[in-house]
């Protein structure tokens, strides 16, 4: 026998979490169903709304005005400005750990990059790091992290041109840590303030920290740090350094695996929890039943097919990064319930020539309606009762207007809600 | 003339570091200039075959006969640049028998070693070999590493006192009285080591003798004394796989063809290739059918190639000559073997030699000559050391050795350092500073790249061929900027790197990585290159890099809610803006 729900949301990402709380939220019965990670834990975790236009325009101060100029069949456009609002109420509600909701204009952001990003919400560990804040800054790198390069990060932001000045130093992690350890073991040792030995003798590592940090600060009151300051408690750990230190203490968003994106997804599948609804991970969904409707989905689990059905289905499995697009040599395709993906037959007109030019395989996806389902090549729903959210969508270059957080919580609230409504 | 002759070599490829290896060990004063980075031309352009000769030993023999010479100097001097995977010539069932028979006698004709072994056999020894190959031909090719060993070529030349310029142009052939005594080279502008003499500027080297090994480029070289040096380029396609479908070289047994050739490189195999005369060896055209061809006729040989992930496709070009008067149609007809055109002879222009055709597998021979006839114009008779004495890196070079131990590096790491570095391990990796890796996908660390850039300044291309960092499946995705980082943290004899030579030379190198990758945007490697897309855009902002655009008005964006309870929060400014979502 199938295993039932009202709604049953496929992929366990940005997009997928708002669609399976917001539609929880709405009192329907909801099942998550995830198969690997969620590609939040290769993303900094910073929650953009729309930071550039599709013409480049750029960076943009407040990203709602910008929506009714955006093309037709971008997401944004299909949703409306006041949904795109209300989702991102939803989001400030149910993760009380970031901030930006204050005010609908962009923040803007240092990244490991050595640049700097405009966002729409950011979490509380990053606040601190405002390029707008005219505060001098120190920024300080571990040796052995070569991702987070203090003094280079500062040169750049520098040539960036902030409204302050901008120091980089680096220095050795306490303790004799392995060259490669995990971001995880950083954040584990700052939280437990667990032994290192240095010098022979044993310390806490963020006692230890505190004294290497301490003399390298000179007038600034702000003081940032790659993205290990603990993993579930990383307010606690933020709050012991600034109390020692008498600065505040700041997070650089970071490279995969970022932790910020895995406390995100964390809050996330807390809040799905609270609300009352249901998650299974670990594996793939691989085929299903129905003709104009989606009647059950198969789940592979060791090798056994077994059954899910529901009402109505959200369909966020993600993009090219996530394989919810997929392709070969001749086709893109999405690879579960094969809804139409517009693509040239040619696949050298997929790419363009510069490493940051204009990529039609950025815009990869299924096309949707306003009520987000998908449509096959006449224009017409793949399904009555399938509705896509997040990079599964085409319509959108995410990374080119850094929107891509935008896009899936949007998405997936009004997926969410009208899967829900529909299903009751 | 002067008791230590000046020779100036024109092209870093093998042909031109051999020679001014050779020479500048005969005690000649040398001076090489290259256009671009050591190997920019052919020489970095190749599927990495060390040929047995036995691709030779049916339609030209005297060139099977010096490869397979070759093959075991090489082996000897240059240790750390081989990995002897052996080869097979394989045969289909619609291959024909009396080929396979010819390419039988002919590597016995030539002293190849060549043994028979059944299509069973074969795929015991390579078990994703198709299962209807009828039998094989083992021989003893290999896989070479052009960079390291062009790298390694150059750091003996200077050794023995030669001057190396990259990045250098040349711009004009100085004659007088009709004689060539020297070149006009370009500096291309660009702090660092990698400029001498005036920055973006120009400098005459005068010279005792010129010689011309700038391959494909030979003809515009000659065209500066408007000398005629019909060059014929030929390109072919190479495209890289992720993984070693196949731990032996694998040849097709059959007369000729494009697409005949898999060749495990490193942690990659290289499908090769096609041949195909162009106009110019700058700028051809880099077409899909070329490597749908390669996936679609290889997986003849190796099914699974058809599923396979690539990571990139790169083209080279064949600086193909063959004397007047030949006239072949066919690209593929015309003979691998190499001229030398003294200028004095032929076109009454002392003073200057070009040097065209030849393979890679010959590289050391060919130098060997050339550097005999130089010696002959100076009346010099001084014997030929390169033959005997092993390039840096391959001295006394055990490879069996506990990394770990020894550099603190974990092992798979360890070990391909060493592979890599051969003997200059020790003094590369002995360090107390912390040594993380940089390039995970080829195991590079940073030690290994901070030598790297000691040899070759402010352009991670260099950087990039001497280590392989940003070479494996992520195509620099996640170390590009690590590799930017190293650099503006460099400190090569006192010079450092700023933050705008760091900029330049990151944007440079994931620039070049990416134009390899377009040819392989499908399945996996399209799904990379949204996700580098993605880090280099959205995480970085590097697509909208403030510091190469337009200034940014910060005080228009958010300065923060009040965060008031926050310690240190009293000097936080607050933009007196409400708080609705707490």
């Amino acid at each position: 026998m199938a295993i039932e729900s009202d709604v049953l949301v496929i992929g366990g990402g940005l997009a997928g979490l708002s669609s399976a709380i917001s539609a929880a939220r709405e009192g329907a019965d909801v099942r998550l169903v995830t198969y690997k990670q969620s590609t939040l834990r290769q993303a900094s975790g910073l929650i953009d709304v729309l930071g550039y236009t599709p013409d480049g325009e750029g960076p943009l101060t407040d990203p709602y005005s910008a929506i009714p100029e955006l093309p037709d069949e971008h997401p944004y456009r299909l949703l409306g400005e006041d949904t795109v609002r209300e989702a991102m109420s939803m989001f400030d509600e149910v993760v009380d750990t970031y901030r930006g909701g204050h005010t609908d204009t962009n923040a803007l952001l240092p990244t490991y990059g050595g640049t700097v990003k405009p966002t729409a919400r950011y979490p509380d560990g990053a606040a601190a790091g405002l390029a707008s804040d005219d505060r001098d800054l120190l920024l300080v790198g571990f040796e052995a992290m070569p991702d987070f390069d203090a003094p280079h990060v500062a040169a750049h932001l520098e040539a960036a041109g902030v409204p302050f000045d901008v120091r980089g130093e680096t220095i050795q992690f306490p303790g004799d840590l392995q060259d490669d350890a995990k971001v995880t073991r950083y954040a584990k040792l700052l939280e437990k303030n667990g032994p290192v030995e240095v010098r022979g003798r044993e310390r806490g590592a963020r006692d230890a920290l505190v004294e290497r940090l301490n003399p390298l600060i000179e007038d600034e009151k702000r003081v940032g740090l790659p993205a290990v300051l603990g993993d579930a408690d990383a307010a606690g750990v933020r709050a012991a350094l600034e109390a020692e230190l008498g600065v505040e203490v700041f997070e650089v968003p970071a490279t995969p695996p970022s932790l910020p994106g895995v406390r995100l997804e964390d809050r996330l599948f807390e809040a799905f929890d609270e609300a009352g609804g249901n998650f299974e991970s670990g594996n793939p969904v691989v085929s299903f039943d129905g003709q104009n409707r989606v009647e059950t989905v198969y789940v592979d689990k060791q090798s056994a097919r077994i059954p899910y059905s529901a009402d109505q289905f959200v369909l966020a499995t993600g993009g090219l990064v996530g394989k919810g697009v997929e392709s070969d040599r001749e086709h893109v395709y999405e690879p579960i319930f094969d809804c139409h993906v517009e693509h040239s037959e040619d696949r050298y007109d997929w790419f363009d020539e510069a490493v940051f030019g204009d990529h039609p395989f950025a815009g990869f996806g299924v096309d949707p309606d306003t009520e987000l389902r998908p449509l096959d090549s006449g224009g017409s729903p793949e399904f009555e009762n399938l509705r896509a959210a997040g990079s599964v969508l085409g319509g959108h270059d995410f990374a080119a207007e850094k929107s891509g957080s935008g896009v899936s919580i949007a998405t997936g609230y009004h997926a969410g809600r009208l899967a829900a409504q529909e299903a009751q | 003339m002067a008791s230590t002759p000046h020779v100036v070599v024109i092209g870093g490829g093998s042909t031109g570091i051999g020679i001014a290896r050779d020479l500048a060990m005969r005690d000649l004063d040398v001076t090489l200039v290259e256009q671009g980075n050591l190997t920019h031309g052919t020489t970095g352009r190749m599927h990495g075959l060390l040929h047995s000769g036995g691709r030779y030993a049916v339609s030209d023999q005297a060139s099977a006969k010096e490869c397979i010479q070759e093959n075991r100097v090489l082996r000897d001097i240059a240790s750390h640049c081989v990995e002897m995977t052996g080869g097979m010539f394989v045969k289909r069932p619609e291959d024909s028998e009396e080929y396979f028979q010819k390419k039988l006698d002919g590597c016995r004709e030539c002293d190849i070693p060549a043994e028979v072994i059944s299509g069973e056999e074969a795929r015991k020894r390579e078990p994703h070999l198709a299962k209807d190959i009828d039998k094989a031909i083992a021989v003893p090719d290999g896989a070479i590493d052009p960079f390291r060993l062009v790298v390694a070529n150059a750091a003996s030349a200077e050794q023995h006192g030669a001057r190396i310029e990259t990045h250098s142009p040349v711009t004009d052939l100085l004659i007088e009285d009709g004689e060539v005594v020297g070149v006009e080279v370009e500096h291309k502008s660009g702090p660092g080591i990698r400029v001498h003499g005036t920055e973006g500027g120009t400098e005459e080297i005068r010279a005792d003798y010129v010689v011309n090994a700038s391959g494909a480029w030979a003809g515009q070289i000659g065209d500066m004394a408007d000398v005629d040096i019909e060059v014929r380029p030929s390109k072919g396609v190479m495209t890289i796989m992720n993984i070693r479908q196949v731990d032996t070289v694998i040849n097709r047994c059959r007369p000729k063809g494009d697409a005949d050739i898999v060749v495990p490189h490193e942690t990659t195999a290289i499908l090769g290739t096609t041949d195909e005369e162009v106009e110019d060896p700058e700028d051809y055209p880099e077409e899909q059918w070329e490597v749908d061809l390669m996936i679609d006729t290889l997986k003849e040989l190796v099914p699974m190639l058809d599923e396979a992930r690539t990571i990139r496709s790169f083209w080279g070009v064949r600086p193909l000559y063959e004397p007047p008067d030949v006239g072949s149609e066919d690209p593929t007809d015309i003979t691998r073997d190499f001229f030398l055109l003294d200028h004095e002879e032929r076109d009454d222009l002392p003073g200057m030699t070009s040097i065209v055709g030849g393979k890679f597998t010959t590289y050391r021979l060919m130098a060997e000559k050339i550097s005999d006839h130089v010696c002959e114009q100076f009346g010099i008779e001084r014997e030929c050391r390169t033959a005997d004495e092993p390039l840096p890196g391959s001295e006394d070079f055990s490879v069996l050795r506990d990394y770990m131990e020894e550099f603190g590096l974990r092992s798979p790491v360890g070990r391909r350092s060493v592979e890599r570095l051969g003997s200059r391990a020790d003094e590369v990796l002995t360090t107390d500073d912390p040594n993380p890796v940089i390039c995970e996908c080829e195991g590079v660390t940073r030690a290994e790249v901070q030598d790297a850039i000691e040899q070759s300044g402010s352009d991670l291309n260099a950087v990039r061929i001497r280590t392989r960092a940003s070479m494996g499946n992520c195509q620099g995705g996640m170390c590009v900027h690590r590799l930017a980082s190293e650099l503006h943290e460099a400190n090569v004899d006192g010079e450092t790197f700023d933050e705008t030579v760091a900029r330049e030379a990151w944007d440079e190198l994931l620039q070049e990585r990416w134009k390899g990758q377009r040819h392989a945007l499908w399945g996996q490697q399209l799904s990379q290159a949204m996700l580098n897309y993605a880090l280099h855009a959205t995480t970085q902002n590097r697509d909208n890099d403030p510091a190469d655009g337009e200034p940014i008005d910060f005080a228009a964006f958010d300065a923060g809610a009040d965060a008031s309870g926050e310690p240190g929060g009293a000097d936080v400014a607050a933009d007196g803006g409400e708080r609705d979502g707490y």
